[in-house]
């Protein structure tokens, strides 16, 4: 099924193939504007990325406005109270065992996490998309080189490469040091994403326009091949926040992720919670499932944004 | 075919080569093999700290020392830990324990995969893909220690008591000292109570994305027109969907697959945690990284390292055997 | 709004019983091959129902050749894929398709595939894509030979294949079999493709738009192959295709679509010499002519077709037609008869008539802005209309290298045939 943009004072040639004539500038900047609307309203009308879009704004306003709500402060203790269950006075999620309160732990928690993960991806996006644009774009030795050097690096499990560079920094046991580990080995997905991206872009057409018309080749990345690999940039972004939080937990789990007094991030109260799961059951489940509906709604962001991008998969084949 | 066979074994070689290279200078810049001397109450001399220097061979040039290394290496010398023990003497029987676990959630995880992934394309927006989809949701969304505390603590128990005697083992790899009473089929069962849970909760983890991109594999096939010649020559959807569609989506998952073998292997270290399994896991962390110990954890990567270029030379055969336009060229 | 005008020939008897192995409720023998019914195709959408075909009928009589001719998007391929059961589950699909008096619409897969490939074979429009990469070509024909013939043995059908691969014209057929597609040129793979729409002697192949993808040196040697088929199979054709070229030299009868509907059916003589619908004569003017004897231009359709999604009310031709006039945007026409079997869905085929073929006298863009065209009568046309009223065509369109006269204004009986031999450039 054609859909047929033209409106019905911009005639078509009856003849196929016959040439554009001028205005073919004014069309494609007509074209982009409403393409990019149609993602937009791709993804509005798509209700599973919308129920996930919606249930992560309710996380945020949980764990940015809610400490402005619930007052309680995670770090203080009290002795009084240690272990107590969910609906305890005060309590409303129940306490730890040094009787820090739960509700605002997640709070927190929250918080941290996110944090670890704009953390992440601003250093992890810039990187990747650097070194799988100069492999992409200059082809080549540039690419042998980077694309090997990203090869090899895979050969060693990225939750290793974590664990080896963590716990030789003691001091990056903070959700700020987390973060920045992350930023730096998570970036070798995408550089090849952005790698085969820009490969077969710079063989279009526009862009071999673009050369021809003397454009520089910042201009033809910045302009040409950035916005089109748009949105593979924004589903990896989603997808690998999703992934960056798990492997926090994985890393604190392990003993190499957040650690020490006063630090906390969801990741840490899943693992202190994995100790308990029967004897304080409630330490186990609500940091769990928080982090699971967390994960959970970014991804099926992403997947809404990939269906907004890329709808050929949902269309009816004709 | 064969020397296409030929020519990828020999790039897997200098591929290791160059991944032990990697590996040795990340291990190189990262610890300090004199780190527990320097610990010690009071300091010990320099005299004595260039002594030991010595003795490691660490005041010899970078690539002399990674020189040494590796042709030990090639021996199957692996140095000695920090305790004087050799290396390779673990390596072996940690490696089978851990091996054992990989091995089979990557087939458990590749077939459960394929089922859902195909399952999912051709009931494609019908409940039964929603329900599919939204249960992957959920596991890709789970930290694997999380999830295997449920397995511990609602499966194990469940089924052990359903059963009414204890199948299904939480901890460690087999029974301490059961070589030693019992029968030979005895062992085996127990070792598979003990194998159940880790790599159910290994294979979840894997199975979960590959199944999502089988289905999109396979909704790519099921869309193209050789699927709808084979169904206007004759064939039934059914057969059309097992002869046509699941031979061509196959060829993308190998790829997938072997690439995901590297996280399987991280994964294992934390399914070993939790299940206390002595294996290549519990030796990264336990003898490796907290003890600071060098040669362990070069060990583990270059054992790592080989596995995960070993599965990329198998998927890139598998590859050619599968597409036929691939094996010319 | 997708009022259906039955076809001439009449639809099969529901005698009970058939003998043929594909056989289901209502075979008739003497039935027509093929008799399609208010056939409409309807794709739910995220912008709504497309109706991407509105009532489509006709009939194939054995050994006929019918081609259905249209713009992209104009309903041909959703009409065969709905006639093979083919479209997607979420199309919904209404009418009737009968094969020799059996109801096929409705039908389950497993009794389908009894039907495709041996009753109604297809040949597609992409032979690049039309094979799969992964098993051998001659795997891929002995397939749908086994799939009807289960006691064939494997050795029989090998043979089979070779010998079909030879009939379609592949070299080294016994070698060939062993080849995977991507062994082969498009061309050759399309012969491939034939080969398998033939292996079982069906007594219909529809093929849609089987040159379209290839070269035009290939295209000739396809038809070509396609005239071997139906002669070794004496099976009848549905020929879908975009280009009038190609019907000209194979097809019996024409359907033209427009919009998801039949706007004109005729015999090829009918609808190359004395087209009744303007969209057929529009289609006719943008054809280049090798053998025109004047220097005459092409006639371009302005627009483009209507989107399916949201149709108005009336002829959905109008927006496009010179011929426009207020009655037009009242109500779609249906198809009337005018004359031997003739029809169209225009209620201006008299002006049409006027033409004789040709394009320019309505089409041209000097006639069409002048002053004349705009504010006269239906009956006016300008300046040539003397010339046309003779009744003489004043150019033989198409390839036909004979002109062919009629004799007075207004007779649409069928004209003599014209040689089909050596059409096909």
């Amino acid at each position: 099924m054609a859909t047929t943009h033209a409106a019905a004072e911009a005639p078509l040639p009856a003849v196929p193939g016959a040439p554009l004539g001028g205005g073919v500038e004014r069309e494609f900047t007509v074209k982009a504007r409403s393409q990019r609307q149609q993602i937009v309203r791709r993804f509005l009308h798509n209700k599973v990325g919308m129920t996930g879009l919606v249930v992560f704004v309710v996380l945020l306003a949980f764990g940015f406005l809610g400490p402005l709500i619930y007052t309680t402060s995670y770090s203080d203790l009290n002795s009084g109270a240690q272990s107590v269950p969910p609906g305890s006075l005060g309590y409303p999620l129940g306490s730890d065992a040094i009787g820090r309160d739960l509700l605002a732990g997640l709070m927190q928690g929250v918080q941290r996490s996110l944090f670890i993960v704009l953390l992440f991806v601003g250093i992890a996006l810039p990187l990747g998309l650097l070194v799988g644009a100069l492999a992409g774009y200059f082809g080549r030795w540039v690419d042998s080189v980077l694309m090997r050097f990203v090869d090899l690096i895979l050969t060693v499990p990225l939750l290793v490469v974590l664990i080896v560079v963590a716990s030789n920094f003691p001091s990056s046991r903070t959700p700020l040091g987390v973060g920045i580990i992350l930023g730096l080995f998570g970036w070798l997905d995408l550089a090849r994403i952005v790698r085969s991206q820009f490969l077969s872009l710079r063989e279009k057409e526009y862009v071999e326009a673009a050369h021809a018309l003397g454009a520089s080749n910042s201009r033809i990345i910045f302009k040409h091949l950035i916005p089109n690999a748009l949105g593979s940039l924004i589903v990896w972004t989603t997808l690998a926040a999703a992934t960056a939080i798990i492997l926090e937990a994985s890393l604190t789990y392990l003993g190499f992720g957040v650690n020490g007094a006063n630090q906390t991030s969801l990741g840490r109260l899943v693992s202190d919670g994995v100790q308990a799961t029967t004897t304080r059951p409630w330490l186990f489940y609500f940091p769990g499932i928080t982090l699971l509906i967390i994960v959970l709604s970014i991804n099926l962001i992403g997947d809404g944004i990939r269906d907004a991008f890329d709808p050929s998969n949902r269309r009816v084949r004709s | 075919m064969f020397f296409f066979t030929i020519r990828r074994i020999i790039a897997s070689v200098f591929v290791l080569l160059a991944s032990s290279f990697l590996v040795f200078s990340l291990c190189a810049a990262s610890f300090d093999p004199l780190a527990r001397y320097r610990q010690i109450q009071p300091p010990p001399s320099e005299a004595f700290l260039d002594g030991v220097r010595e003795n490691l061979g660490l005041n010899e040039s970078f690539l002399v020392r990674y020189w040494n290394w590796l042709s030990g290496v090639v021996r199957g010398d692996f140095g000695e830990t920090i305790g004087g023990t050799e290396v390779s003497a673990q390596l072996g029987g940690r490696l089978l324990v851990t091996g054992r676990m990989i091995l089979l959630a990557i087939v458990i995880a590749v077939i459960l995969a394929i089922i859902v992934g195909v399952v999912g394309a051709v009931r494609q927006y019908k409940p039964s893909d929603y329900a599919l989809t939204f249960f992957v949701y959920l596991l890709i969304a789970l930290p694997t220690f999380w999830f295997a505390a449920i397995l511990k603590e609602f499966v194990a128990g469940g089924v052990n008591d359903l059963f009414g005697s204890q199948l299904l083992y939480t901890i460690g790899e087999e029974t301490p000292g059961i070589a030693l009473y019992a029968s030979q089929s005895e062992i085996w069962a127990d070792r598979i109570g003990h194998l159940i849970l880790p790599t159910v909760s290994l294979a979840l983890l894997s199975f979960a994305a590959w199944s999502r991109f089988q289905r999109s594999a396979m909704l790519d096939v099921l869309s193209s027109d050789y699927m709808r010649l084979a169904r206007a020559k004759g064939l039934t959807y059914r057969r059309t969907v097992v002869k046509h569609g699941l031979r061509n989506a196959l060829i993308p998952l190998t790829t997938v697959v072997a690439l995901g073998i590297g996280t399987l292997f991280g994964g294992a270290v934390i399914t070993e945690q939790v299940f206390v399994w002595h294996g290549m896991g519990e030796y990264l962390i336990q003898n490796g990284i907290q003890q600071n110990d060098i040669n362990v954890v070069l060990g583990w990567l270059l054992i790592s390292a080989v596995f995960v270029v070993v599965f990329n030379l198998v998927a890139d055969v598998l590859y050619a055997v599968l597409d036929p336009r691939i094996r010319l060229s | 709004m997708s009022t259906a005008v039955s076809s001439s020939s009449s639809t099969g008897g529901l005698s009970q019983g058939g003998t043929r192995s594909t056989s289901l409720p209502g075979f008739d023998a003497s039935a027509p091959l093929l008799t399609v019914s208010d056939l409409n195709v309807r794709f739910p959408t995220e912008d709504g129902l497309v109706h991407a075909v509105r009532g489509v009928d006709y009939s194939l009589r054995s050994g006929e050749v019918l081609g259905i001719v249209g713009e992209s998007g104009s309903g041909k391929s959703v009409t065969s894929l709905a006639v093979m059961g083919l479209l997607p589950g979420s199309a919904r699909v209404t009418g009737s398709v009968k094969y020799r008096g059996q109801e096929l619409l409705g039908q389950s897969d497993r009794t389908m595939s009894r039907v495709r490939g041996k009753g109604v074979s297809m040949i597609f429009q992409d032979p690049m894509t039309s094979l799969d990469p992964v098993y051998r070509v001659g795997l891929q024909i002995e397939e749908t030979l086994r799939s009807h013939d289960r006691a064939l043995s494997s050795k029989a059908a090998q043979g089979r294949a070779a010998e079909l691969l030879e009939m379609v014209g592949i070299p080294n057929a016994r070698e060939r079999v062993r080849s995977y597609p991507h062994e082969f040129s498009g061309g050759m793979r399309q012969r491939v493709v034939i080969a398998i729409a033939m292996a079982n002697q069906p007594d219909v192949i529809i093929a849609d738009e089987p040159t379209t993808a290839l070269d035009v040196t290939v295209q000739a040697q396809i038809l070509e192959v396609l005239q071997t088929a139906l002669t070794e199979t004496g099976a009848a054709m549905v020929l879908i295709t975009h280009d009038l070229g190609v019907v000209a030299g194979i097809a019996d009868r024409v359907l033209v679509m427009y919009a998801g509907r039949p706007v004109e059916i005729g015999s090829v003589e009918d609808i190359y010499y004395e087209p009744r619908m303007p969209y057929t004569l529009g289609l006719l003017g943008s054809l280049p002519r090798l053998d025109s004897s004047t220097k005459q231009r092409l006639t371009p359709i302005k627009g483009a077709p209507p989107s399916v999604v949201n149709m108005p009310p009336g002829c959905p031709f109008a927006p496009r037609c010179p011929l426009h006039q207020p009655d037009c945007d009242v109500a779609e026409p249906d198809r009337v008869d005018v004359g031997g079997g003739h029809t169209a869905a225009c209620i201006r085929t008299d002006v049409v008539a006027r033409a004789h073929g040709d394009a320019a006298l309505i089409f041209d863009e000097a006639s069409k802005d002048s002053p004349l065209m705009q504010s006269q009568g239906p009956a006016d046309l300008p300046g040539s209309t003397g010339t046309a009223d003779d009744g003489v065509p004043r150019d033989p369109p198409g390839e036909q290298t004979e002109p062919v006269t009629t004799s007075a204004t207004g007779s649409l009986l069928d004209p003599p045939a014209t040689t089909r031999d050596g059409d096909r450039s």
